[in-house]
């Protein structure tokens, strides 16, 4: 695998340190590691746990502020999943492209997205990464190649075959990653994106974060056929299912995903194991859940089962935690203090014309 | 839908709607390595309706590139590959098909521009055939146009002329935003003398396509013939009827339509959508706005009557729009 990588994009200084530094290390996994295995090792695990940290005290703060009415429409919580974003996005390079779900704070702010930019976004300030028009669901980052930000259940899945298409039509060997839920695969845009991309080789990887319900409704009563994996495969692409509360193993199959990927293997299809340990949205009472599920899950919280992972003392997990929070706060603080859009400027984006 | 229409023959000077559609699509693909054409049978089968005849053989199956019968799938793909920077032609068979379709133009290439504050881009055009008059029936022959033309963030186009069947494109490809042709189908196998692209040419303007004084015909697409032809049909009664061609439906030409009407004094609205909510409502609603103290009469409309539309030809036929009930209208406005 000889892609030329660009590095990461610059953090910014009010950037907290984790979120999108996990790509060089790949990199250098990839090509030759010139560093001894167990430091570079646990160097990268205490960077995922850095981003998932970071995610986690974001989303915490979302519920504060949605609770006090600073924010507000519909707020999808990742709580829970964070080994996911985290786990995909190290596979990633920069290079890469993503298109999200409505569920993409995480996503977001694992592939480097700004904090002080997505926490402005939900502010609907002006310096919002989507310029406080898109929201909670529509964060966007073009800079990053990360492509929103779609409530569309299945909305981005074409979109993403279209994204890969042109990397396939112009010779350039990279990969286009969409997330979306188990959901999505009831809908007919999963089915006409995974045979479209299967048909065509597309470099795509589906990654499925299957939290067992969409909505309020469990798995076994949306599917006929509760096995995704399989029923991906079923159109001809290598498909399998994993912990997607480890973000080991879920970085290990991403990795494996975009080599096969990039060998020219077509899409590959990655059903993530996860549960989100809060509502499904801020108006979502949760009637539909037992708690003690919701208890089993709890106690693989993907931050301690990967921070069990490093050597004794390898971490300060609540310094680690402390220094997301003031990540977190910082970016409240410069949210609170940004400018809006003025109304003037309603028409603005809707066309390049401005009408 | 499965047989296409025999490519028309032409002489030397002739050409046809297809043709000309054809000849902007090639003249694209030559131009640009960005362009490329996608659609259901647009290969080996020259599509649906003939217009891709012969380009697969010149481009190549990669740029003209035959999909699934998957229009959300494929349409959301173009929309996806103009996202990063291609410029994909995109060709629906119907607009009744488009339907199926409709999530990815409407919740995707409308408005990613808007919601991303302005970050993405989605110069995609996508073409499709619209209308009735081949008895197609009820899932094959409707129009549309108007329900297209109330989304911002897309443009919408309406040629009824070989000159814009062959000009349209190229100004609707170097568009950033996306960009929506509907092609009627009775108008394939119209045939002209080619047209050079006019200096002052381009896709907002609508045009006036015959000179009057007493009413304004106003109207777009495939109706365009039928509006003409009452207008010759007036003009033998001594009525002057002033023909103007929308061209664009999304933005609508609201200055051309004002002084249509500030010539004439009277307007009909002619336009083979479903009447209730439809672009003849619309248009009627601009002049109201735009030119309510020049109106010497009310405005009329001439629409599509408000069925699904049937197979047989006579139940067809007065299902839309047809000469004698344009000029009926005419005749009720000039009073």
């Amino acid at each position: 695998m000889n892609r030329a990588r660009k590095q990461p994009p610059e953090p910014r200084a009010d950037h907290a340190p984790a979120a999108g530094s996990a790509a060089p290390h790949r990199a250098a996994a990839r090509e030759a590691p010139a560093e001894p295995a167990v430091s570079e090792e646990t160097k990268h695990l205490l960077e995922l746990v850095d981003q998932m940290l970071l995610i986690r005290a974001f989303e915490e703060r979302c519920v504060e502020l949605y609770s006090s009415g600073t924010i507000r429409g519909f707020i999808h919580l990742y709580i829970g999943e964070e080994a996911v974003a985290v786990g995909v996005n190290a596979a990633l390079s920069p290079d890469d492209a993503v298109v999200s779900t409505y569920r993409e704070h995480g996503h977001a702010l694992a592939r480097g997205v700004p904090v002080d930019a997505v926490m402005a976004e939900m502010f609907g300030k002006a310096t919002g990464c989507s310029h406080g028009r898109g929201g909670s669901m529509h964060l966007f980052d073009v800079q990053r190649r990360f492509y929103g930000g779609n409530a569309i259940v299945g909305g981005g899945l074409p979109i993403a075959a279209g994204l890969a298409l042109a990397d396939r039509m112009t010779g350039r060997s990279r990969v286009t990653c969409c997330f979306f839920g188990d959901g999505a695969v009831a809908e007919g845009e999963f089915h006409e994106t995974a045979n479209l991309a299967a048909l065509w080789d597309l470099p795509l990887l589906l990654v499925c974060e299957n939290n067992l319900y969409a909505m309020g409704t469990p798995l076994e009563h949306e599917h006929a056929q509760t096995d995704l994996a399989m029923r991906a495969a079923s159109y001809g692409m290598p498909a399998w299912a994993v912990d997607g509360m480890d973000a080991v193993a879920v970085e290990r199959a991403a990795r494996r995903a975009v080599d096969g990927i990039l060998a020219g293997n077509g899409p590959h299809f990655l059903e993530m194991r996860t549960y989100r340990f809060r509502a499904h949205s801020m108006y979502d009472p949760d009637r539909y859940r037992d708690k003690a599920e919701i208890e089993r899950w709890r106690e693989r919280d993907p931050i301690p089962l990967l921070a069990g992972r490093l050597p004794a003392g390898a971490a300060d997990l609540q310094e680690m935690r402390e220094r997301a929070a003031a990540a977190v706060d910082r970016a409240v603080a410069a949210a609170e203090a940004a400018p809006v859009e003025p109304v003037e400027d309603l028409y603005r984006f809707v066309s390049h014309e401005g009408s | 839908m499965t047989a296409s229409a025999p490519a028309p023959v032409s002489g030397p000077e002739k050409t046809s709607f297809r043709e000309e559609l054809r000849a902007a699509m090639r003249e694209a693909l030559l131009a640009d390595d960005r362009v490329f054409l996608m659609g259901e049978d647009v290969g080996k089968y020259g599509g649906a309706f003939g217009v891709s005849l012969g380009l697969v053989e010149e481009f190549g199956p990669e740029r003209i590139r035959d999909t699934p019968l998957s229009e959300s799938g494929f349409v959301g793909a173009g929309i996806g590959a103009a996202v990063a920077g291609l410029r994909p032609i995109v060709e629906i068979m119907t607009v009744n098909f488009s339907l199926l379709a409709l999530d990815q133009i409407l919740n995707n290439a409308a408005t990613l521009l808007h919601m991303s504050g302005g970050q993405v881009s989605v110069p995609v055009v996508i073409r499709m055939t619209t209308g009735a008059g081949r008895q197609l029936a009820a899932q094959h022959s409707h129009s549309l146009e108007g329900w297209y033309a109330g989304i911002p963030g897309i443009r919408v186009l309406s040629p009824g002329t070989l000159q814009d069947a062959r000009h349209m494109l190229a100004p609707a490809l170097a568009d950033p935003d996306p960009v929506v042709i509907f092609e009627h189908g009775s108008l394939y196998n119209a045939t002209g003398p080619a047209e050079p692209r006019p200096e002052s040419f381009d896709i907002v303007s609508a045009a006036v396509r015959r000179s009057g004084h007493d009413v304004s015909l106003i109207s777009h697409g495939g109706s365009l013939p039928k509006v003409l032809a009452a207008a010759e049909a007036l003009a033998a009664e001594g009525v002057s009827a002033e023909v103007l061609d929308l061209r664009s439906l999304r933005p609508l030409d609201g200055a051309a339509i004002a002084a249509s009407v500030a010539r004439t004094h009277r307007a009909v609205v002619v336009d083979e959508g479903w009447r209730t909510g439809g672009l003849a409502a619309e248009i009627s609603a601009r002049i109201a706005e735009l030119a309510f103290y020049d109106l010497d009469a009310q405005v009329e409309r001439v629409c599509g009557a408000e069925v699904p539309v049937p197979y047989p030809k006579h139940l067809e036929d007065a299902a839309i729009p047809q000469v004698p009930d344009i000029v009926a209208a005419a005749r009720r406005a000039v009073g």
